[in-house]
């Protein structure tokens, strides 16, 4: 085949394209995915019996630590999937997300009774924990490759990553509604372990699954 | 030409290509295309590959640039996103190329003889074998819509089905053509 035959079918009756398409497929895709994370959690282990933690401070950590990352990745994502744009301050914000939450963990390590470190911790249930946050993350990380799909990725290892990013970080807002444990260690250890856990699958599946 | 200038030109092509005036969209493919020709011809000297395998890249490289112009934000520098393209369509292809050749007697290799020098090299594609890939409506719309060169409403009448619905035909066979494309190779 001729280029210039291609050229003619690309160009004959050309069609107007809609701007914008791309972001908002993303945005709905996310929330979707925290919705269907977020039913997970009721479907399964089910919301944290009582209520006054509901205003305790530290389900607020969770969800601000996780919304930092979520928003963040969001706003990456929106680049990664348009050639040739990179978002680096986007990455410092991650990076210091993580460098906050783990160094108050080692302070509230370092201030508290040393009898109590252990229980800081592991919390009661932190192998619940590592087990649901990549579990509810499943769903919205498949929901965000659908999405990423249609756009353009470049750099498909970061791309994935950053996916994974995102969908373990919802994942863990939805395990926030059930999570049992208040401590900012465990919160460190275990949501950030858990969600940096699930960006390194998603870097590692990004090349085969985003290819286009 | 000066850098600056071209990049002015071609991203004004691109815009009035985006909403829809297909003149631009033509001469931006026709620019690009000679450019993307130069890019993939020097990468491929590299590696002892010839025309016909840069003009499968040129083409794989505008189809992906058609069917993901959406990803094109305005706002942006307009140049950087086509490179990005042509980067990642040339990688893939070396990803692809290093997974086939091990499986490759070496007495297969292709000569490099053939056909250097022209500037109307064709591609190892066929038009006809691609649109054989397509299901059958959407053969019938792009058949009517872009090689017939009918109109939309025409070619909702010839293929009885809706406005609407021979619109997303054509962009999900268009997609699919790049995806065979793609394959080619593989």
């Amino acid at each position: 085949m001729k280029t210039d035959q291609l050229i003619n079918l690309l160009s004959t009756n050309l069609e107007p394209v809609k701007r914008g398409e791309t972001k908002k497929t993303l945005i709905w895709t996310i929330l979707a995915g925290g919705l269907a994370a977020v039913c997970l959690m009721l479907a399964t282990v089910g919301l944290r019996p009582g209520g006054a933690w509901f205003l305790s401070g530290y389900l607020l950590l969770k969800l601000l630590f996780m919304l930092i990352l979520i928003c963040a990745g969001a706003a990456l994502l929106a680049k990664l999937v348009s050639p040739g744009q990179d978002g680096r301050k986007l990455y410092t914000v991650i990076l210091l997300a993580f460098l906050a939450i783990g160094s108050a963990g080692v302070c509230a390590l370092a201030l508290g009774p040393p009898a109590a470190r252990d229980q800081m911790m592991m919390g009661s249930q932190w192998a619940i924990c590592a087990l649901c946050i990549p579990l509810f993350a499943i769903v919205p990380f498949a929901g965000l490759i659908w999405a990423l799909r249609r756009g353009a990725p470049t750099n498909l290892r970061r791309t994935g990553a950053v996916a994974g990013l995102v969908a373990g970080a919802l994942g863990a807002v939805a395990y926030a509604f059930h999570c049992p444990d208040d401590s900012i260690p465990f919160i460190a250890l275990w949501y950030g372990g858990m969600v940096a856990l699930c960006a390194l699958l998603g870097a590692a599946l990004g090349p085969r699954l985003l290819r286009w | 030409m000066n850098v600056s200038t071209s990049e002015l030109e071609l991203r004004a092509l691109m815009i009035s290509g985006l909403d829809g005036d297909a003149a631009a969209h033509r001469t931006l493919l026709e620019n690009l295309s000679s450019r993307l020709r130069g890019y993939f011809t020097g990468q491929l000297n590299r590696i002892g590959r010839g025309p016909v395998e840069a003009e499968d890249l040129v083409q794989e490289a505008l189809m992906a640039i058609h069917t993901r112009r959406h990803t094109y934000d305005p706002a942006q520098l307009f140049t950087p996103w086509v490179y990005a393209i042509a980067r990642y369509k040339f990688v893939d292809y070396l990803r692809r190329e290093k997974a086939s050749m091990r499986n490759l007697p070496i007495e297969d290799t292709k000569e490099l003889a053939t056909s250097d020098s022209s500037s109307q090299v064709e591609s190892s594609l066929d038009l006809e074998r691609l649109m054989a890939g397509l299901t059958p409506k959407v053969r019938q719309a792009i058949q009517a819509v872009k090689l017939d060169g009918l109109s939309v409403t025409e070619a909702a009448a010839q293929c009885e089905m809706s406005e609407s619905n021979v619109k997303v035909t054509i962009h999900r066979g268009l997609k699919a053509m790049a995806r065979l494309i793609r394959e080619n190779r593989s």
